[in-house]
């Protein structure tokens, strides 16, 4: 008897502790019943890689977010960085050259966002609009509102294999999510950068006692958030073959709430990434879901919009109760 | 004797166990001032939050014409006429002088629109009876500090307090604007009006004052007529009690200068210059607002220096940030540890080895955690921080064992001089003996120790030499032999001392 209701507090610990996690097996629960192709092979690997493109710009915007900050721009910075990406491919540059070129644009535009929060004292959600705003700007007229086609060229074939090429019958995008995920677990988790990170989010002006250069650290971050959208603009210009002038607008949003529903508080400090993985996943099975079901496109957002609303809730109204 | 408008009995209070008002009685008499003085902590804030309503007595009570009263809230005490004005005024910034003045209380219609004309004649109206030379019109954040503390009176008159407490108005005001202000203080009191006069310089409570009440510890020392009293005598009411044995003093000889400081000058202190010699602890002591954090806060690269000059081990060197000051060896514990002090969020382990964390740290910066746990689990031991593991966080501990954390991370930096701005602030009786034997220890070690205290018994329990801060300035350093809760005082107050 007491073994039995021991085991039963073990579970809701777990539970109490693993929220998110139980929003998305609920999610799984719900879907294996509704729907018998959910459990295939095929649609797995789809969600999967539909979910990577907003992993990676989370896993960004996890950082931003933990230090308290956030980054409204990682839309438009995948756009810039994907039209680029394209223009260099069509040019007849060597893929890896290029790829490389599109990561520093993206990370130049992060640490420009950096230098304005830092040095320039800005709020970081004034900042990044503002930066979001210009960038979709310039990105259309850049494009002049017109996909640039990455095709045709020596190393277009090698290039789109990013978006769409397959290694251990897994697609690439796959792995490039596990790979972020792992390296961005192993800073928070591991690195002196991490740590700073945490204590900057948790209390600024100790850490800046504490003879950390607080300013050091911002850069770090938002560096991180331009050069992760940049990936992303990577992968999505890939596997279109093209680039749009309006790719990414609003995946800001998505990335925040993969964020939040991943249990990372936005008043910074607290939040771990293996959250922002399930937060990422919830996301992209509701798409999924959503899809499967044969939800009218202008239902999907209202589903959507509530799902996030009760994980949020449920999550809050846990912490509150502590 | 005049009558008496509010007669306070035999007021208690406690916090959540802790007595800091004990059977104090307190008197305001119709169309008086009455001076209310004491050392930081000695009562003064509480008992007035507890006559408007702010705070509840434990024991006593209230009489105010005769019949007694309570309040439970500010607007109790204000519907009775009383109002006070804190030393940080109130004021809305972005407001104009008028809309401050009637704020929640507007004139309306019937359709709930604020009658603008009506607020600003009447504002006005307020504004001339105080010979305050302002459009009503004005936002607070265009006037003076001076004129702001004029507007809060205008406030106080229109709520139509009959007894206005003032909490160091002066603090912030300059000459002429403490003139102004005394001007407009003896028109309020030929007018009828009773006040209460919070602060801590001697010189106005002989200006302004009929009366004077000083309390210390929480009790009431005496209430005098200001003719019966003369400076020296206030002070002695203010400090005269006796040192408890609690102080675990090490006589030591000091060795060479370590650290000089000379004219050093910017917006918070004015021509600091002072040496620090090895093995010393350096008292610094001075009321509220006296500059001693400031001072501490410039050694450690927060505040810069406008102009002077900071010696380590006869060379200059230069502070600009915490990170040069740790880099000298200068470390600092931090008086508001929850702001600046430690991080909260973050473990016991994490918050020890913030500062020093890249002697932590392997080729890729990578912590090395095994390395970063012994550490950890030393100043735990060393320094009985009661926690239950080194993963704990800050915000679980007490906060005697956050303020033990608080100074092991600076501990672990090395230091050769180390700050202590108020070390047992908010800390039990029991946590506060471990730190001073801590304190005792590393000056044992051969650390040289600046001590910024408020509690002038444990200045003078623990430190070789004291120095004593006011307005910005050092007033005096005194040796041991000459150092009495008297000459701390009279220097903490602008007096100098033969």
């Amino acid at each position: 008897m007491t073994k039995l209701s021991f085991n039963y507090k073990s579970i809701k610990e777990i539970i109490r502790k693993n929220k998110p996690l139980l929003v998305l097996l609920i999610l799984c629960v719900l879907m294996s019943i509704l729907n018998d192709r959910f459990w295939t092979w095929g649609n797995i690997i789809t969600v999967l890689r539909q979910t990577s493109i907003n992993a990676v710009i989370a896993t960004g915007m996890t950082f931003a977010i933990l230090i308290g900050g956030i980054d409204l721009s990682v839309g438009s910075v995948l756009a810039i960085c994907g039209a680029v990406a394209a223009t260099l491919i069509a040019s007849g540059m060597d893929a890896l050259l290029a790829v490389l070129i599109t990561l520093l644009l993206g990370l130049g535009i992060g640490l420009v966002n950096g230098i304005l929060i830092s040095k320039g004292r800005l709020q970081p959600f004034i900042a990044t609009l503002g930066t979001m705003t210009l960038l979709r700007g310039f990105t259309l007229v850049y494009t002049q509102g017109k996909p640039i086609s990455a095709n045709g060229a020596a190393d277009s074939a090698v290039f789109s294999k990013i978006g769409t090429g397959y290694f251990l019958h897994i697609p690439i995008p796959i792995f490039i999510m596990i790979i972020v995920f792992i390296i961005a677990y192993y800073i928070l988790r591991h690195l002196r950068m991490g740590r700073y990170i945490y204590s900057l989010g948790s209390n600024e002006e100790a850490t800046m006692y504490s003879a950390i250069k607080t300013d050091n650290v911002k850069l770090f971050v938002y560096g991180s958030v331009g050069l992760l959208a940049a990936l992303a603009g990577i992968i999505v210009t890939a596997r279109l073959g093209s680039a749009q002038p309006t790719a990414g607008a609003g995946y800001e949003l998505d990335a925040i709430a993969a964020v939040v529903l991943g249990g990372t508080s936005m008043s910074g400090g607290v939040g771990t990434i293996s959250g922002t993985v399930i937060g990422a996943l919830i996301i992209g099975l509701l798409n999924n879901a959503l899809n499967l079901l044969q939800v009218p496109s202008y239902y999907q957002d209202v589903a959507k919009g509530i799902v996030i609303l009760i994980a949020v809730l449920l999550d809050r109204k846990q912490k509150a109760s502590r | 004797m005049p009558e008496k408008i509010i007669s306070m009995k035999k007021i208690g209070k406690d916090f959540s166990g802790v007595q800091v008002l004990k059977a104090v009685d307190f008197n305001i008499y119709d169309g008086k001032i009455m001076a209310l003085i004491g050392e930081n902590g000695a009562g003064k804030s509480t008992l007035m939050k507890i006559l408007t309503g702010v705070y509840t007595k434990t024991s006593g009570e209230i009489m105010m014409n005769g019949k007694e009263v309570h309040f439970s809230s500010t607007k109790g005490s204000q519907k009775n006429g009383i109002a006070i004005i804190h030393q940080e005024l109130n004021l809305i910034q972005h407001l104009s002088i008028g809309e401050n003045i009637y704020l929640g209380r507007e004139p309306i219609t019937n359709m709930k629109n604020i009658k603008w004309k009506q607020l600003y004649e009447e504002s006005q109206k307020w504004l001339d009876k105080l010979g305050l030379d302002e459009d009503p019109r004005e936002l607070i954040m265009n006037i003076s500090v001076g004129k702001q503390q004029l507007v809060e009176i205008a406030k106080a008159l229109s709520l139509k307090a009959k007894v206005i407490i003032m909490d160091e108005p002066t603090g912030a005001l300059t000459v002429s604007e403490t003139e102004k202000l005394f001007s407009v203080i003896m028109e309020l009191k030929e007018q009828g009006h009773s006040i209460v006069y919070i602060s801590h310089r001697l010189k106005e409570i002989f200006e302004i004052c009929d009366y004077v009440t000083v309390l210390r510890d929480g009790e009431l020392i005496g209430e005098n007529s200001i003719n019966e009293l003369d400076e020296d005598k206030i002070i002695e009411m203010m400090v005269g009690r006796k040192l408890s044995e609690q102080y675990p003093r090490i006589p030591l000889e000091p060795g060479e200068v370590v650290l000089e400081v000379k004219n050093l000058n910017n917006q918070f202190v004015k021509d600091v210059s002072f040496q620090l010699h090895q093995g010393e602890i350096l008292g610094v002591a001075g009321l509220m607002g006296a500059g001693r954090t400031e001072l501490a806060r410039t050694l450690y690269g927060i505040y810069r220096k406008d102009n002077g000059e900071i010696y380590l081990d006869h060379k200059k060197i230069r502070l600009n940030s915490p990170t040069d000051a740790l880099k000298q060896g200068i470390a600092y514990v931090s008086e508001d540890r929850k702001s600046n002090g430690i991080v909260l969020g973050l473990n016991v382990r994490e918050n020890i080895t913030l500062p020093s964390l890249k002697s932590y740290s392997g080729k890729i910066g990578n912590i090395l955690k095994t390395k970063e746990e012994e550490s950890a689990r030393k100043y735990i031991n060393s320094m009985s921080i009661k926690t239950s593991g080194s993963k704990q966080l800050l915000k679980y501990l007490s906060g005697g064992n956050q303020q033990k954390v608080s100074i092991a991370k600076n501990l672990d930096t090395s230091p050769r001089i180390l700050i202590l701005d108020e070390p047992t602030r908010g800390v039990d009786v029991g946590a506060k003996k471990e730190i001073y034997e801590l304190i005792n220890q590393f000056k044992q070690d051969g650390m040289s120790i600046i001590m910024i205290s408020s509690e002038i018994p444990e200045i003078l329990g623990m430190s070789d030499r004291i120095m004593v801060m006011h307005e910005g300035g050092i007033m005096g350093i005194l040796n041991r032999d000459e150092a009495t809760q008297e000459n701390i005082m009279s220097l903490a107050v602008g007096k100098e001392v033969s």
